[in-house]
């Protein structure tokens, strides 16, 4: 349980994908000037991303690896990604039509949102290092925290960019420049949560 | 007849050069963001992340333009995200070959070549839609002008943040680093001013262009442009006006 609650914690605050590794820029970017569509991009990202761990994980561990396939993994990983995508669409389509409307439009998005693919090979990198703790179950909650630690960047982010507007920036600094620099400094503050996890749950 | 060629010959180097400033795909289009701000820290890694993406982006060009009349439109998103995979991961055994040490630094930001925006959209913007030599040639130009940009943002944070450049002490000797140039929020920081500085080079006082998942010039492009939430947030005020 311990051990439950350090990898959710850790992927949301301590190793952020947006904050501190970068995946899944374009999103925060492209999607984060309204708070609405910022949190419907974030729980769609966050039921990929745990869907497609669910399906990957299996898949490299039952097939990849036993018939040494595992240099596949980016072919692979990317067309099981693309596949589920798709799926997921024609079913909340068929089945769930007001979730579609809600959360479809940011489907297609997500294929090419690198952030799925990393939490995907980010978790056999962390499995390699720790094989024997580090199960399926670990894996999908590190997923899970992923997407959390996703919204709660692109939620935090959409307000600091709605005072941005406001603002008076110099020309040239107009736009993304001055988006990154907020970016940045939302980024330092998420430095601050460094250590807080192994502080606490040690 | 001559004339001909030397027209030719024209479009062929616009097509190359067009990459390199007007429509460099970091600074202006906004193209491959997460690689361009995860992998900055070192100089030599901006080369290899570099010249990996070239490599990718001129292979899948070739193949992708010489299968354009074989692809139906219906699947081209797959076939093109197949045809890009391969070539990523023939990078990757490459690399973990004869460039160990520059793989163990890229990491994970290699594989995820296959999801940069960049060889995405030329495949679908240009590729799909040219001969073989012009997408060759486009390919190449993206890929330098990627280098170029990733090379000046690692410079500059390989500079600052450790003091040295391409692992040679420059300024270490005489003051002290500056830490933060190599956490991430100095790479979006840099990536700002980067992109502020081509802004006021190269916009002659036009203002920047929207932001889109890829800048508005990239979104056109982009594969999922009809059923980007961008382009309907667009819409939308454009309805409020």
């Amino acid at each position: 349980m311990k051990q439950m609650l350090a990898i959710f914690l850790t992927a949301i605050l301590t190793e952020n994908y947006i904050l501190d590794k970068f995946l899944g820029i374009c999103p925060f970017l492209g999607v984060s000037k309204k708070r609405d569509s910022a949190v419907g991009m974030s729980i769609a990202v966050t039921v990929v991303m745990v869907l497609a761990t669910a399906v990957t994980w299996p898949i490299y561990f039952g097939i990849l690896i036993p018939k040494h396939l595992a240099y596949l993994e980016t072919i692979v990983f990317i067309l099981v990604i693309a596949v589920l995508v798709q799926f997921i669409e024609i079913v909340l389509k068929r089945y769930i039509p007001s979730l579609y409307n809600a959360l479809g439009v940011y489907l297609p998005l997500i294929t090419t949102n690198c952030a799925v693919l990393g939490v995907t090979m980010l978790v056999l990198d962390k499995q390699a290092a720790n094989p024997t703790a580090y199960g399926y179950a670990q894996a999908l909650m590190n997923a899970f925290g992923a997407g959390i630690g996703f919204l709660v960047a692109m939620v935090i982010f959409s307000g600091v960019r709605e005072r941005i507007e406001l603002n008076d920036v110099p020309k040239f600094w107009k736009g993304l420049p001055i988006t990154l620099v907020a970016a940045s400094l939302v980024s330092v503050s998420f430095l601050g949560f460094q250590g807080l996890v192994t502080g606490m749950l040690g | 007849m001559a004339r001909e060629t030397a027209k030719k010959q024209n479009g062929l180097w616009h097509e190359f050069s067009k990459g390199l400033i007007t429509e460099n795909p970091v600074l202006r289009l906004v193209l491959g963001c997460c690689s361009t701000l995860a992998i900055t820290t070192a100089a030599t890694n901006a080369i290899g992340m570099g010249l990996a993406t070239t490599f990718v982006l001129v292979c899948s060009n070739a193949v992708i333009s010489l299968l354009r009349k074989v692809i139906p439109s219906k699947v081209r998103i797959p076939c093109y995200i197949v045809v890009i995979a391969g070539f990523v991961t023939i990078v990757q055994l490459l690399m973990s070959a004869y460039l160990p040490s520059l793989k163990a630094a890229l990491g994970v930001y290699l594989p995820l070549i296959v999801v940069n925006c960049i060889i995405f959209g030329r495949a679908e913007m240009f590729a799909s839609k040219n001969k073989v030599l012009p997408s060759i040639l486009d390919g190449l130009g993206m890929g330098i002008g990627f280098t170029a940009a990733l090379l000046c943002m690692g410079i500059i944070r390989e500079l600052f943040g450790s003091g040295t450049l391409f692992g040679l002490p420059v300024l270490s000797s005489f003051m002290p680093s500056i830490v933060i140039f190599l956490l991430p929020p100095g790479g979006f920081f840099v990536f700002g001013l980067l992109m502020a500085i081509a802004n006021r080079l190269s916009g002659e006082g036009k203002e920047p262009e929207e932001i889109g998942c890829a800048g508005l010039k990239g979104c056109a492009g982009c594969a999922l442009a009809a059923n980007c939430s961008i382009t309907g947030n667009k819409n939308g005020e454009a309805e409020k006006k």
